[in-house]
């Protein structure tokens, strides 16, 4: 009889079976320990040093965000209190966030706390992208705080009749059917007052998080279609 | 009912199983028609149930008759594997009670209470608002105890009985699909903290430990439907086992290209997502070439008659191995490379691939397993299609396909104008949803969805009426 091969051997495919398991599973938890650390939510201590991290602390909502072109990376990143002059993070910069801009740590965890279970509890996601995933019945949340539709020239914020970004998409978030856009609109989903700030407090926390240049071109384009 | 032809309790059980997924199943499919009709007319059933809500039931109903359809699968083929009733079946009964009242209380609050204050008791009682796996806290620990007591059956049963090696491959895959939900069971602060390990129990359930739950089910099915040869059919098993969770594990990475993890995972996600597909059209390769290996057996033999002993289930098998590689394979490809990820991420296009992969890796095999079990329950023989049948095949898979290039063509208009063009705004995702080949797209999607949904009348009538029609060989 010839002798049996190896290839054909169900205890040698088991086994490799295994082996490949096994080491791709180990290899994932070895990345798992390395990431872990780097989106680690920062603190208020990194932001006062001038320590960039990937998810900054709740207390980034003291400052000024903006989305530039980092030439380095090739792509966009998030800048958090205006730019140094090699275009990083600078930290100077502080920006009004409901009239203030010495939210302590204690009281920004709060807010953002607030607003990471209202996001939860209203299933944003279920309509919505967060950080590209999610439903898509309506527009991504990911840098919705830069959106230039809530801006000082946007639309939006002409329409609910506030001074400030936060004040107009906190009252838009708490009527939503009162100021439709499109036939498409949001539902009135209970969210008061005080949720609704924790709510843009989460927006505006996410648009801080470095998500490697998702999404390209985040408002920087207006108006390509018919040739406007 | 009856039950005289079955002799092992596990297999009535099974049974049971099959009956609540096909029940869960309809829910599925007729709140995906709700939402479906909101995408073309917005104003349909606006805060009476919305979007969010339609949805929400739509993509927790898939994932919870796939679950039942799997347990039940898991009861229905361990006897014939181990040659022994399974250990524990009166538990598992009783925890099947368990969890099919838990999953309607589950929904009944999903549809009526709908949405909570922001704070810890919507999350334990409500619904978590985690996409997919939205089930409230309370329900996360019945479906933990559920699962320990399944995966406990499972391992007295693969001990005590014949271990084979299908059995040995669902013993290792059961315990990590019931760990890694785990995984998905805390509250943070950080959203990218959250997804990260949300992303644990979705990725390594549907791109891996289901994958190869599909693989274990495709080979009992070729061994009992066409009586492959258990040695072959087996280690074909091994090996899509080693290239199934060697991409499928490290393929996570496609999913951490833009959560606020580092950049590294776009090359480790960009090359093992990119193997992901070859297993597929491995296990579609194996399972037409022991077909055609068997059948020509029989040809020389000189005999003119099919090997095929169920055929409704297995073309659904077939149905399954074409549409995995499709749906999970093809589909997944195109938009797997973060190149292009960067600008399809989260449009229709994801959602052109969620529902051929979904139907095509998954909800195929599952209904052909419910065949199996209408087969067994009756003692056929023989078991041939209907005409319900046959319309139930082609309505359901038809619809589905027609459903992913509706998709696919609205996902394009969808990424190209409001990513590619206006750069994803507010605004920007308006122009997309405007556009003219996503409105056309919406539709068709629509026209689809409800060809699927009368495709599934016919599956249920089939099913039902099927065990009793006098063509079946006896």
């Amino acid at each position: 009889m010839a002798k049996k091969s190896v290839w054909s051997d169900n205890r040698f495919w088991q086994r490799s079976a295994g082996w490949v398991t096994g080491v791709a599973s180990v290899l994932l938890m070895w990345l798992t320990f390395d990431t872990i650390p780097q989106i680690t939510l920062g603190t208020d201590a990194d932001l006062e040093n001038g320590v960039t991290k990937r998810v900054p602390g709740p207390t980034v909502i003291n400052y000024k965000i903006t989305y530039e072109m980092d030439k380095k990376r090739h792509h966009e990143v998030p800048v958090i209190g205006g730019a140094n002059a090699e275009g990083k993070s600078s930290f100077q910069e502080k920006e009004k966030f409901f009239g203030r801009d010495d939210w302590s740590e204690e009281e920004a965890r709060a807010l953002l706390r607030l607003g990471k279970l209202g996001s939860q509890a209203k299933n944003c996601m279920n309509c919505h992208t967060l950080l590209g995933n999610g439903a898509y019945y309506a527009p991504d949340l990911t840098k919705a705080w830069l959106d230039p539709a809530w801006g000082p020239n946007g639309p939006m914020q002409a329409m609910t009749g506030k001074n400030t970004k936060e004040e107009a998409m906190a009252e838009f978030l708490q009527f939503p059917s009162q100021y439709p856009t499109h036939a498409r609109m949001m539902p009135n989903l209970g969210i008061t007052a005080e949720e609704a700030k924790g709510l843009v407090a989460f927006l505006k926390h996410m648009s801080s998080i470095d998500t490697n240049g998702f999404p390209r071109n985040f408002g920087k384009i207006e108006g390509a279609v018919h040739g406007k | 009912m009856a039950n005289s032809h079955l002799k092992y309790e596990s297999k009535k059980l099974a049974t049971w199983y099959f009956t609540f997924a096909a029940i869960i199943f309809g829910a599925q499919l007729l709140f995906g028609l709700v939402a479906a009709i909101q995408y073309v007319m917005p104003s349909f059933m606006f805060e009476v149930v919305d979007f969010s809500v339609a949805r929400m039931i739509h993509i927790n109903a898939l994932v919870v008759w796939m679950v039942f359809a799997m347990f039940g699968s898991v009861y229905w083929l361990l006897p014939d594997e181990t040659g022994i009733e399974t250990v524990g079946v009166g538990i598992g009964k009783l925890l099947f009670w368990a969890f099919a009242a838990a999953i309607v209380v589950v929904v009944l609050v999903y549809l009526f209470i709908q949405v909570g204050p922001a704070d810890e008791t919507t999350i334990w009682f409500i619904h978590e608002g985690r996409e997919y796996i939205e089930a409230p806290r309370w329900a996360d620990f019945a479906i933990v105890v559920v699962a320990l007591g399944f995966v406990a059956n499972l391992y007295m049963t693969g001990i005590k009985g014949n271990r084979s090696g299908i059995v040995t491959v669902l013993m290792a895959d059961m315990i990590a699909f019931s760990g890694l939900y785990l995984t998905g069971m805390f509250y943070t602060d950080n959203i990218s903290m959250d997804q990260f390990w949300w992303w644990w129990v979705i990725h390594l359930w549907v791109e891996a430990t289901w994958e190869v739950f599909v693989g274990a089910l495709a080979a009992y099915g070729l061994i009992t439907m066409i009586g492959a040869h258990r040695k072959v059919v087996e280690m074909w098993l091994w090996i899509e086992v080693a290239m199934l969770f060697g991409s499928g594990i490290l393929g996570m990475g496609h999913h951490y290209f833009w959560i606020g993890t580092p950049e590294y995972w776009w090359e480790i996600g960009a090359l093992f997502s990119a193997l992901e597909p070859l297993p597929l059209v491995a296990m579609f390769i194996h399972v037409l070439y022991d077909w055609g290996k068997m059948q020509g057996q029989e040809d020389a033999k000189g005999l003119e008659q099919s090997v095929i002993t169920n055929k409704p289930a297995f073309t659904w098998f077939i149905l399954n191995a074409f549409g995995n590689f499709l749906g999970a394979g093809i589909w997944g490809f195109f938009h797997t490379l973060p190149q292009v990820n960067l600008y399809t991420h989260g449009t229709q296009f994801t959602s052109a691939h969620g529902h051929l992969a979904f139907f095509g890796a998954y909800a195929t095999i599952l209904i052909g397993m419910m065949y199996l079990g209408v087969q067994g329950k009756n003692g056929i023989k023989i078991m041939r299609h209907t005409k319900s049948s046959i319309w139930a095949t082609s309505m359901i898979f038809g619809g589905v396909l027609g459903m992913t290039m509706a998709l696919t063509i609205a996902g394009y208009a969808d990424f190209i104008i409001s990513r590619a063009q206006w750069g994803a705004t507010w605004e920007g995702y308006f122009a997309g949803q405007s556009g003219v080949w996503y409105l056309q797209g919406m539709n068709w999607r629509l026209i689809m969805g409800v060809v699927t949904f009368i495709g599934f009348l016919f599956l249920v009538k089939d099913l039902l009426s099927t065990g009793r029609a006098a063509h079946h060989e006896r």
